[in-house]
């Protein structure tokens, strides 16, 4: 049963997105035909946060006004209504995927999909989850692997890991120009490393990175995979069994859907190996004073009343997205990611992170305008009502390894056009003389 | 260009950006007491460390010094060096005063008129107030200064 109508415009859509596709898909998202500062907004920040279209937000409103009520328990109709929506909106997100609806766990977002693994490798270090379990413990001796390109999501939590486990935390580094060393990779990835964690494409820098090459590195030191998913999920098709990743974590927010939900993929063997991290109601079989016995995967990792509205809402978010077509998205938005480097390369005292113009990014660009901190140029770009995001992005050892405190971001998608890159562009190339900056 | 980004960004903000007042650190005058206080904005990197040094004749506890090394946004460093400028010799109490001044003037959302006569250059970044999320920047320098005070004591 579906809730949510898909605008016509998009249905069958066929053909490359253009400008004027763009356009269309921009009408259906409510806030982006407001105003800023006297201008119209160009919203330029969806690798922080992306907006909803009308059905995103119909699809929630629906829930509220038809179905609410608490699922998996209740034998009334409301009840009934509610857990079919909920577990329908799983098997759309698993699909979208290609994972098994017992291998999509809901989450709050991202980075509790990546504390839910550390801190369930962490509770079968101190024996929870038992023989079955093994696999996920982790001690002195052993080494926890990531990358120096991490957003803090995925770094944090494996810090924290090693510190509560004695295990050690190792980092691949990057080069110069922010590329991953794959040659270090070789050497760091090893016998003693039990999980290898990165992000599919970096926040900062839009590159994607080679994760055939990793997960095969992981595979020989029989390692466990943990892929960041947040900067690919949202454009690009991703099929976790090709990728032959153990988990991966995305946010909904970052997809058209709403804040407060987001996703954990993991194999099913391995998730329903896994002792729980959160406990409580709802995700238990039997229960004495002394102890419990817990529900196989996904409900083991679901304690307590679920974001049901956030689920069937980022559902409505996958539909739009696959009637839209991933592979037009991640065309359309590669393209606006050269226009937007291309067109920063050429402005002066503008020096753009990662890969140069002509090299595959995603539809984003982080850059320094030298003499101008990353908050004046974000203030400035406001005032012609440019939303872009200013800071270290969450990845402050990748800008500290890049010789940079603070930078300017702008990340496109869907329902960007060439017109908010060109109106983008223009506005940094007027920064330097605002600011008296020659 | 609006005028509240033109009131943000007044001239004088900007040329004290690029001055620094009170840049970089310096040892205290000897014999006088001093403190010290680091500061950082976490959302966007701004830093700051700051030293205060007081000098106290008997009658009244003056601040005899003060310096900083920072790096951070135009607002954030525009800041810190009005503020060396305004603080330099001050009375302790009497500078108290004008540091609460000054928020209370960065907390207003743009409903306070500032007192020239009171903050001196500072009465530029009066325009900060309508951006709230430019207010830490602002502020930042100011709040180093009261810790240093207070490690002074």
């Amino acid at each position: 049963m579906s809730v949510v109508s898909t605008p016509a415009t998009l249905k069958h859509a066929a053909g490359m997105i253009d400008d004027a596709e763009a356009r269309r898909i921009r009408n259906d998202f409510p806030i982006l035909s407001q105003q800023v500062n006297g201008s119209p907004l160009v919203y330029l920040d969806s690798g922080a946060t992306s907006q909803n279209p009308l059905c995103v937000l119909e699809a929630e409103q629906e829930y509220y006004e038809q179905r609410n009520a608490a699922v998996h328990r209740g034998a009334h109709m409301l009840a009934v209504s509610a857990t079919d929506a909920f577990e329908n909106a799983r098997e759309t997100v698993a699909g979208f995927i290609n994972a098994g609806m017992d291998e999509v766990v809901w989450t709050s977002n991202a980075t509790e999909a990546i504390n839910l693994i550390a801190y369930a490798f962490s509770n079968a270090s101190v024996g929870r989850g038992g023989d079955a379990a093994a696999r996920f413990v982790v001690g002195p001796g052993d080494e926890l692997v990531v990358t120096e390109m991490e957003h803090h999501a995925n770094l944090i939590p494996w810090q924290e890991l090693a510190f509560r486990t004695g295990a050690t935390l190792r980092y691949i580094p990057v080069d110069d120009a922010g590329a991953l060393r794959l040659d270090e990779a070789e050497h760091i990835i090893g016998p003693r490393t039990k999980v290898v964690a990165f992000t599919h494409a970096s926040n900062v820098l839009g590159t994607i990175n080679p994760v055939a090459t990793l997960v095969r590195l992981a595979r020989e030191a029989g390692a466990a995979v943990v892929l960041d998913a947040c900067q690919s999920v949202p454009h690009m098709g991703v099929d976790v069994k090709a990728l032959d990743v153990d988990f991966a974590a995305f946010s909904g927010h970052k997809m058209l859907g709403p804040t407060g939900i987001g996703v954990l993929y993991g194999r099913a063997e391995l998730l329903n190996a896994m002792p729980p991290f959160l406990t409580g109601g709802s995700m238990i079989t039997t229960v004495t004073m002394e102890k419990a016995e817990y529900l196989p995967s996904p409900q083991r990792f679901e304690a307590g009343t679920q974001r049901i509205s956030q689920a069937v809402a980022l559902a409505a978010a996958v539909d739009y997205l696959r009637e839209t077509g991933m592979d037009r998205i991640h065309a359309w938005e590669a393209e606006l990611g050269q226009r937007l480097v291309a067109g920063l390369e050429a402005i002066d005292g503008v020096r753009v992170l990662g890969p140069a113009a002509g090299a595959e990014r995603i539809g984003l660009a982080a850059f320094d305008v030298d003499g101008v901190h990353a908050h004046d140029v974000g203030q400035f770009l406001d005032d012609k009502g440019i939303a872009v995001r200013v800071g270290h992005h969450c990845a402050q050892p990748l800008h500290r390894r890049l010789g940079l405190v603070a930078t300017t971001r702008a990340s496109t998608y869907l329902y960007n056009t060439t017109d908010d890159v060109d109106a983008f562009l223009d506005a940094v190339a007027g920064v330097r003389p605002f600011f008296g900056v020659n | 260009m609006s005028a509240e980004l033109q009131q943000l960004y007044q001239q004088i903000i900007l040329e004290h950006a690029k001055k620094r007042n009170g840049s970089p650190l310096a040892d205290p005058p000897p014999g006088d007491k001093s403190g010290e206080s680091h500061m950082l904005n976490p959302t966007c990197g701004d830093e700051i460390t700051l030293r205060a040094a007081v000098h106290n004749d008997g009658a009244a506890t003056t601040l005899s010094a003060i310096s900083w090394d920072g790096q951070g946004c135009s607002i954030s460093m525009a800041s810190a060096s009005v503020l060396s400028d305004l603080a330099q010799g001050m009375d302790r109490e009497e500078l108290l005063k004008v540091v609460d001044n000054f928020r209370e003037l960065m907390r207003s959302r743009g409903s306070i008129e500032a007192d020239e006569e009171i903050l001196g250059d500072a009465a530029a970044l009066s325009g900060v107030s309508r951006y709230p999320a430019r207010v830490k920047c602002a502020m930042l320098a100011w709040v180093a200064l009261e810790e240093a005070l207070l490690a002074a004591n």
